[in-house]
């Protein structure tokens, strides 16, 4: 059922590859190589909706900010009382054992899976009746105030943010599991986006996949041929969800520090570029997201390193670039250039046939 | 013979505007039933209240005995009650064949959503194409098709859902007429080989007359007259409306 053809091969090789021997080749890079696998995580995620669904969301930053908090919460929670931890603000030291941080890590990655999918779950059923634009600016409002709430949750230390255990230390050194704490999540990270993607392949293949498309082409015939959508459109929410909550889980650790709009609710930054990702390219394909999160962080780490200042003009240039040049993105492109790399036969006799039907037979 | 569905006394109001008064219709099992009317009269409208697009105000619709009006699209759908559109709606993006392999009637719980196509879905797939006229386009995007195409192709996924019963809005409409014969020819065979019976809006009176054994005829939003196709021809309420002396 599921065949590699070349082509997806030698560039999954090759991000395996790059996987496999960045932080060898390129160990100041290692916190740029972690983000690129989770920007593929979010650009890929957000292609179930906006992509193959046609339901352009803003609101899946919340299920990130929300497995970010969950994931933190739980690793301070399983050795510590939260709420000091959080109003401490860094003058009291709290100190993980190993034991403690191994524990209360994988616990939290966990549940920073399951409740943003059960969240997914339940909010899906009162918006995704919405359509178009009106579902973009719900999730839109969703987004902004899941950012505010989270402000005035004092537990979670409000406006102020908290921070993340750091990584345990055994007489004054770094605990080496897996290579210290910049490789660890690195490995997390690029495992996620490894998963992420067999995932998504394999659900696109199955008729689940075929169905979002139909949901996103013409969802009233869908319903008219029987297919209750709604159901679809929620559990495809709660995949989103799923992955964007580990993937939150895993940014906040490697941030070390969590605040409500800048970092977690991050709709302004990371909530676009999620969408700005998948739509670079190619909306609605398996490999748009992974190719467009690839060129968007070189882009990005480009300009923010020696065009500082210069930045928000560049992204704003290349959203203009996008839309001028690559409406459909470059997967989209390559579509309609190369539609045979795609297994599309166009067949010109086909297209100019007549349609006859005879009424003898 | 036994009653597919019953339409009893519904209403169905848009705010001032009476679309749909009263009507009360009976389509028997296995028959081919037309549905005729000026434009506005409220036979869309008929169909959407039919298949639970939209709420009734009042009156009851039974299919195969079972209420419909409380009843959701994909619900009565999934039944064996299945429409086409007036205007087409396919899947653009994808190939005809997709198009027509994802119409089979799966039940969508959760073992089998995430289930692959299955590969024997390409012969059916292909046969019903070919009976319509398309196996030619099957592997052509479907949005690239002419609106008359369309049509067929859309007559040819709700034959692959495999309904009890196929309400067909305008099947001709948009369609070439030297093809119109064939569709004809098509439809009687679907309800002769397949015994699906058929309930069809149409305003070319050649092929009402030709296909339906009953007519009814709507007039602002009532249900004006019925009878065979003779019947209808000569009722001089049906030509009035039709001329606009109602």
């Amino acid at each position: 059922m599921m065949s590699f053809d070349k082509k997806e091969t030698s560039a999954l090789t090759f991000l395996v590859l790059l996987g496999l021997l960045a932080p060898t080749l390129f160990p100041s890079y290692r916190i740029q190589f972690s983000e690129l696998w989770l920007f593929m995580v979010y650009a890929s995620t957000w292609n179930i909706q906006g992509g193959k669904m046609g339901y352009n969301t803003f609101g899946n930053i919340m299920f990130f900010g929300l497995g970010m908090y969950i994931c933190a919460s739980t690793q301070i929670a399983y050795s510590f009382p939260l709420a000091e931890w959080t109003e401490a603000g860094g003058v009291k030291t709290f100190v993980h054992t190993v034991e403690q941080y191994f524990i209360g890590l994988p616990l939290g990655l966990v549940l920073a899976a399951i409740i943003p999918t059960i969240v997914a779950a339940f909010l899906g059923y009162f918006i995704l009746g919405l359509r178009g634009h009106y579902f973009a600016i719900c999730t839109l409002g969703i987004g902004i105030a899941s950012g505010e709430l989270a402000t005035s949750m004092t537990i979670w230390g409000g406006g102020q943010g908290m921070t993340v255990p750091i990584w345990p230390k055994v007489d004054g050194q770094d605990v080496e599991f897996l290579g210290g704490s910049v490789n660890f999540f690195y490995t997390l990270s690029f495992i996620l986006f490894l998963c992420t993607y067999f995932f998504l392949r394999w659900l696109f293949s199955t008729r689940f996949g075929l169905i979002l498309t139909a949901i996103r082409d013409n969802e009233d015939k869908a319903e008219a041929m029987g297919v209750p959508t709604m159901r679809y459109k929620v559990s495809g929410w709660m995949v989103s969800a799923f992955f964007m909550g580990i993937a939150g889980a895993i940014f906040g650790n490697i941030n070390g520090y969590i605040e409500p709009t800048e970092v977690a609710f991050a709709g302004a930054t990371v909530g676009i570029y999620m969408v700005l990702m998948a739509i670079l390219g190619g909306k609605g394909t398996l490999w748009g997201p992974i190719l467009g999160a690839f060129i968007f962080q070189l882009f990005k780490e480009f300009f923010w390193t020696y065009f500082l200042g210069w930045q928000r003009v560049a992204l704003g240039l290349l959203i203009v670039l996008i839309v001028v040049f690559f409406p459909e993105g470059i997967m989209g492109w390559l579509r309609r250039e190369k539609p045979e790399w795609f297994g599309e036969i166009v067949d010109k006799k086909a297209r100019l046939a007549q349609v006859t039907i005879k009424t003898n037979d | 013979m036994t009653k597919i569905l019953e339409v009893k006394s519904v209403f169905k109001y848009f705010g001032g505007v009476k679309a749909n008064e009263d009507i009360s219709l009976n389509i028997e099992q296995g028959s081919i039933v037309g549905l005729i009317g000026p434009n506005g009269s409220g036979k869309t409208t008929l169909f959407n209240s039919i298949v639970g697009t939209h709420p009734i105000d009042k009156g009851s619709i039974l299919f195969e005995g079972q209420e419909l009006s409380t009843k959701l699209v994909h619900e009565i759908a999934k039944m064996g009650l299945l429409r086409t559109f007036q205007q087409t709606k396919i899947y653009g993006q994808m190939s005809c064949m997709m198009n027509m392999k994802i119409s089979k009637k799966v039940e969508d719980n959760f073992s089998r959503m995430f289930d692959q196509i299955p590969k024997e879905l390409d012969d059916q797939a292909e046969q019903i194409l070919a009976f319509v006229g398309l196996y030619e386009k099957r592997n052509l995007r479907a949005g690239e098709l002419s609106f008359g195409q369309q049509k067929l192709l859309e007559l040819a996924m709700a034959l692959m859902n495999e309904p009890k019963m196929l309400m067909l809005d305008e099947p001709t409409a948009g369609i070439n007429p030297t093809l119109i014969n064939g569709i004809i020819d098509r439809l009687i065979k679907i309800n002769d080989k397949y015994k699906i019976t058929l309930f069809v809006i149409e305003h070319n009176m050649r092929v009402v007359m030709n296909l339906a054994q009953r007519i009814f005829c709507m007039a602002h939003g009532r249900l004006l007259a019925e009878g065979s196709p003779n019947e209808i021809k000569n009722d001089k309420r049906v030509i009035d409306a039709y001329l606009g002396a109602h």
